[in-house]
Parts: structure tokens; C-alpha cells; sequence
């Protein structure tokens, strides 16, 4: 009776498309959505990809990676000197202003790397040396860099191309891939020490600890052990805050999640998905079965049992449901692959969203049929023999 | 007898098809309610074709429906085939109706997403056979019927009488000893409608079958084995042989 429900399914053209269209928009307004808010959410710790540590000591009152609360450089020294730390070094992290060469200014993320041994340094070089970064006035930049501060230049930057960082020449060692960060602004690796003659002199300028935990020692307990020995108290605000990479990153998440209406702008729209996918699949499935009522009596007066009726009406709503999910995630994909190259907007899809969103379609088309398996029950077969 | 059996139908052989003892039923409740069969005591014999007659509201589709164990009767006694409805569950009246009964519709309620042959295969594959095997004997079935060659089509490319045509091969295709027919041929002109009552004679009405058929229109009188008459709810008379009815249409 499968390949009959489907026939009954297919026959009815404009439901038909009716169902799968409704079906393909919530799957791809749910995942695209979706892919969109985490490509967004990752944006904001691209610092932890960027610069890569086991472990991260910031001021006893920075929540997430993008918060810089600016500690003494004798802080370094107080890290290292913790039992389960194996190294620790400085790192420097401000925005500051670029000056392009029509004039205008572009702010940009300098991340100031250990002049030794340049913990924190980018993991992809597109081009130049990372070991020229401790040159005078030598920068490493990415291309987003390479992109937004070409802006008035008869050709993009390049090595041995210089510009303007806060009043002070820079000269461009070597362009690097680098993630995206939140505010969009381009990453820009130099030397400590260098950094620091970038940046504007304030009180304290250590922005962050590196650490490696010794071995013997997880991170999470070499982390837990910096807090400790440094007096930490996030209420008093004293000592020093160590986070592992994975403390950070959801730490991060987290803030975003209670302190922007980020996540409460994306929820709204994946739950119009979900409740538009319901609206139309449930209305119009329900629409297919009130006119294939007469039908489905006459199955049902020929001895067609609910079970089999309810199976059939089952089979009818899950394959459009696979094939509105199969067009919806599909095109996700695509525009997926058409803004990666981009990086606008952010897009990052994780195998479980296609998962998650499988599992949610499923949901609305069982919904859907429940309606209809519901009618059918209480179908009366002598509705046949009713003009 | 098992419960099985009842389901079945396979009860001790009778000359009496199907057995209505002062069977009830009302529609709606208090002031509302429509009392529908009042008592109605009705026989219909094997290899008989017999015609339910009587005008709008009498309660003929009712009795159609209750004896075809499409709706439930309040009270009374109905056996078909030595089966006592009253005495099955849903589930086990769901059986019986899947194994013996036939339907014909006023309107051939044939499904219009499917082809001749998948629309006449449904009763087979329902009760249990593959679809190359229903499908082939639902092809034979037309062709027997005047459709051959065309078990490929839709219905709506056919004209009334070969839709009730193919209605009717799906109604004994699965060989059912019960075929009930509502109103088969007021949907048709009158040439088309004769055509349909004949063959219903042909195939239908075989020795170890029961033929009832519940309609108005008087040209079909004729082709009745015997008649029964309701009136308000109730049998009025029963009528051996249909010659009354012949006059009547005449006139």
C-alpha cells in the first residue's frame, strides 16, 4: 500500500509542492540561520584559533577572550613561577588605528607575540617569514589586512610595502591566514616589544599570559593551580584568572549568549523556521487529507486498518520532509560555499546542525501527520455512502 | 466456532446470506436524534441479487451500512455468512470486511492519483497480496470488464459508466461473497446504467454470493432476484421477483 500512498502523495501536484516548498524554506531558514549565528559565534573567538595556548591568564575581571584588562608585566613572572606551569609568555593585544593611503583610518587588532620565541604567532604564512617580525618595525598581517588597508593603492599590500600604525611606520614582513575576528577587524602580528612602541603608553600594558602546562600536569589543573598561588577572587577582583582553551571558548560563548541580543535575534528566526515549517506542512498535509477524506474511507470501508492508513499518511509526510530537507540544507551548502570565499557573512556548519535539522523536520512532518492520522481514526468507513 | 472463523465468514453453510434481527440505530442524542433503523428485520439469500428500495430517508443506506460493517448499530442482530457482526470487535469487523465485502459507490470513489489497474489491485494488496500479483489480476479483471488496454490510465480520462465499471472490478476482484452497491447507476444515464446492472448480474451474482443494492431509480427494478421496500425506518414489504417494479417503471 507504500508505493499507493506515495502515488496519492505525488498525484496531488500542487500540495505536493505546496509541502516540499513550506518543508525546503524551514530547513534552510533553520540551518542557514543556524550556520550564519555559529560562523558568528566562532568569529568571536578567533583569538583562541589565532594564537593557539594551552592555557590563558587574564585580569581576575576578563570574562571572554575579546576583553582585554590590561595586567602588570611582572605578571609573567608570577605565572611562570607557578608549580604546573612549564613557560609562560607575554602577549600584547589593543586595537589601534591604521592610516591608509588616501588618508582614511582602519582599526586593527595588533597582537604582540614573545620576542623569543613567538608563542601565539599565526599558523598559516600565505607569504614572507615569520621569523622577519622581529626586524624594526616589522609586521606580519593578514589578508583581511591585505584587503581593507589597500584602500587607495595601486596594487594590494605586499612585502616590503609599509603603512601607518598609530603615527609609526610599518613595514609588512609577511601576510598570514588568519580567523576572522568579531569586530571585523584585520589581524596585524608583531613582536612584543615592538607592540608596545605601536600602542599608546598607559600604566600596564601586558594584555595576556600564554602558558604551557608542565608535564604531569592537564591545564585544567595547571590552570587551576595559577589561580590559586595568584590569590584569585573574581569578586575581589585580585590575583589573576587562568582559563584553559576550552574554559575560554565557552566562557566566551557564553558572554555573548547573556550579554548581546545576538542569540535572541538568531532564535527568532530559527523558531519562525520551525513554527513556518509547522504552519504550512501542517496546514497543507492537513488540506491533503480533509480532501482525500472520501478516500481514505473507501480504504478504509475495503478493510484498510487505521494502522496501515496511519503508516501510509506517515510515509506520505517523512518523504516530503526528506526531500524539503534535502533541497533546504542543500541550498544552505551552497550559499555556504559561495560566501566562505567571502568570509561574509559568517558561516560555519558543524556536522550536527544538519542533524539537528533533520531531526526537527522529522518532527514538524510527524506533527503534520498526526493531524491527519487523528482525522482518519475517527473517519467513519459509512462516510463513503454519504453523497 | 472460533473467532477466526467468524472473521472469516466461515460459518455452517445456509441458504440465508445475510440475517437482520430488529436492528437499531439512531443518529444524534435528545431532541436532536434521528432514529434511523427502527427495528428492522431484513434477510438476503446467497446467489441472490437483491435491491434495498425506498425513498430519501428511509434509512436504506443506513441498513447498507451496518450490514457491510461500516457503522455501528445501537441493537439488533446481524449475521452475514453464519458471522454475528454484533458479536466482533472493530478490529475483527475491520477483517471480515477486508475478506468478504465489496464495495460499489454512487460516485465509484476511485482514486484518482492511480491508474485503473492500481486503483482495482487496492482490495488484493490490502489483503495481503504482492503488488505484481494484484496488479496482474486486476489487469485480467478489466480486460474481462471491457477495459483492456487501458490499466494504464487515469480514471478521469473515462466516461461514468466505464468509472463504475473499474469501481466494480475492484469490488470482486479479492472474490468478497458480499458486494454491496450504493446507488451504482444514479450517477449514469439511463443506457449506461442498464449496461452497469447487467453486468452486475453477470459477474456479480454467483451461487455462494450475495448481491444487495440499495437505489431509487426504478429503471433498474428489473433486475432484481427480489426486492425489500423500507419506509421510515422499516421494512414495509418484500417483494419475490421484481414484476411489480417492472410495471411501476414502465409507467
Amino acid at each position: 500500500m507504500y508505493h499507493i500512498a506515495l502515488k496519492m502523495l505525488i498525484g496531488d501536484r500542487a500540495k505536493y509542492i505546496m509541502l516540499i516548498g513550506g518543508l525546503t524554506f524551514a530547513a534552510l531558514l533553520m540551518t542557514q540561520q543556524c550556520a550564519v549565528f555559529f560562523g558568528l559565534l566562532s568569529w568571536t573567538t578567533s583569538h583562541l584559533r589565532n594564537m593557539r595556548a594551552a592555557i590563558w591568564v587574564v585580569d581576575a575581571k576578563v570574562e571572554q577572550v575579546n576583553e582585554v584588562k590590561a595586567m602588570r608585566d611582572t605578571d609573567v613572572s608570577r605565572v611562570r613561577s607557578v608549580a604546573g606551569v612549564a613557560w609562560a609568555v607575554p602577549l600584547q593585544a589593543s586595537i589601534l588605528q591604521s592610516k591608509l593611503s588616501d588618508g582614511n583610518f582602519k582599526p586593527i587588532m595588533i597582537i604582540g607575540l614573545d620576542n623569543t620565541t613567538l608563542v601565539g604567532r599565526p599558523s598559516r604564512m600565505l607569504a614572507g617569514r615569520l621569523e622577519d617580525v622581529r626586524l624594526p618595525n616589522s609586521v606580519i598581517i593578514d589578508d583581511l589586512a591585505v584587503q581593507r588597508l589597500s584602500v587607495g593603492r595601486a596594487r594590494p599590500l605586499h612585502i616590503g610595502d609599509t603603512f601607518e600604525i598609530n603615527d609609526k611606520e610599518a613595514r609588512v614582513v609577511g601576510i598570514c591566514k588568519a580567523d576572522r575576528h568579531f569586530f571585523g577587524y584585520p589581524y596585524v602580528f608583531t613582536t612584543y616589544d615592538q607592540a608596545l612602541q605601536f600602542a599608546p603608553k598607559t600604566r600596564k600594558m601586558l594584555s595576556l599570559v600564554l602558558a604551557e602546562p608542565a608535564p604531569g600536569w592537564t591545564a585544567a589543573r595547571a590552570a587551576r593551580q595559577i589561580e590559586k598561588e595568584t590569590g584569585f577572587s573574581q569578586s575581589r577582583g585580585t590575583g589573576l584568572r587562568a582559563f584553559t582553551e576550552e574554559e575560554f571558548f565557552w566562557s566566551t560563548i557564553w558572554w555573548y549568549f547573556r550579554n548581546t541580543g545576538i542569540p535572541a535575534s538568531f532564535g527568532t528566526t530559527i523558531l519562525l523556521g520551525f513554527l513556518v515549517g509547522i504552519a504550512v506542512c501542517g496546514q497543507t498535509f492537513y488540506s491533503f487529507v480533509l480532501e482525500n477524506l472520501k478516500n481514505l474511507g473507501a480504504l478504509k470501508a475495503m478493510g484498510a486498518s487505521n494502522g496501515l492508513l496511519s503508516r501510509m499518511l506517515l510515509l506520505q509526510a517523512l518523504t516530503v520532509g526528506v526531500i524539503g530537507y534535502g533541497i533546504g540544507v542543500g541550498l544552505t551548502v551552497l550559499f555556504g560555499l559561495l560566501v566562505l570565499d567571502k568570509g561574509m557573512p559568517p558561516f560555519l556548519m558543524p556536522w550536527q546542525l544538519p542533524v539537528a535539522t533533520f531531526v526537527v523536520i522529522l518532527l514538524i512532518c510527524v506533527l503534520a501527520a498526526l493531524l491527519g492520522i487523528r482525522k482518519v481514526w475517527q473517519l467513519e468507513p459509512a462516510i463513503v455512502f454519504r453523497g | 466456532m472460533t473467532n477466526e472463523d467468524h472473521a472469516n465468514g466461515n460459518g455452517s453453510a445456509r441458504a440465508l446470506a445475510v440475517h437482520v434481527r430488529g436492528v437499531t440505530k439512531t443518529f444524534g442524542k435528545g431532541d436532536a436524534a434521528t432514529h434511523a433503523l427502527k427495528g428492522v428485520d431484513f434477510d438476503a439469500r446467497l446467489g441472490e441479487m437483491l435491491l434495498i428500495v425506498g425513498p430519501s430517508g428511509c434509512g436504506k443506506t443506513t441498513l447498507l451500512s451496518v450490514i457491510a460493517g461500516t457503522l455501528e448499530f445501537d441493537g439488533g442482530e446481524i449475521d452475514v455468512f453464519g458471522c454475528a457482526l454484533h458479536g466482533l470487535r472493530p478490529r475483527e469487523v475491520t477483517e471480515f470486511r477486508k475478506r468478504n465485502v465489496g464495495f460499489i459507490f454512487q460516485q465509484f470513489n476511485l482514486i484518482p492519483t492511480l491508474s485503473l489497474i492500481e486503483n482495482v489491485s487496492v482490495p488484493l494488496i490490502i489483503n495481503g497480496s504482492s503488488r505484481r500479483a494484484a496488479e496482474k489480476e486486476a489487469g485480467a479483471l478489466l480486460d474481462e470488464l471491457g477495459l483492456a488496454g487501458r490499466g494504464r490510465e487515469s480514471p478521469l480520462n473515462l466516461s461514468g459508466g466505464q468509472q463504475q465499471r473499474v469501481a466494480i472490478a475492484r469490488a470482486l476482484v479479492h472474490q468478497p461473497r458480499l458486494v454491496i452497491c450504493d446507488e451504482p447507476t444514479s450517477a449514469l444515464d439511463k443506457e449506461t446504467g442498464q449496461h452497469i446492472m447487467e453486468l452486475l448480474r453477470r459477474v456479480a451474482r454467483k451461487p455462494d454470493r450475495c448481491v444487495i443494492v440499495v437505489t431509487h431509480d426504478s429503471r433498474v427494478f428489473k433486475y432484481a432476484d427480489r426486492m425489500t421496500e423500507m419506509e421510515d425506518g422499516r421494512v414495509e414489504r418484500v417483494h419475490e421477483g421484481s414484476s411489480h417494479y417492472k410495471e411501476d417503471a414502465e409507467h
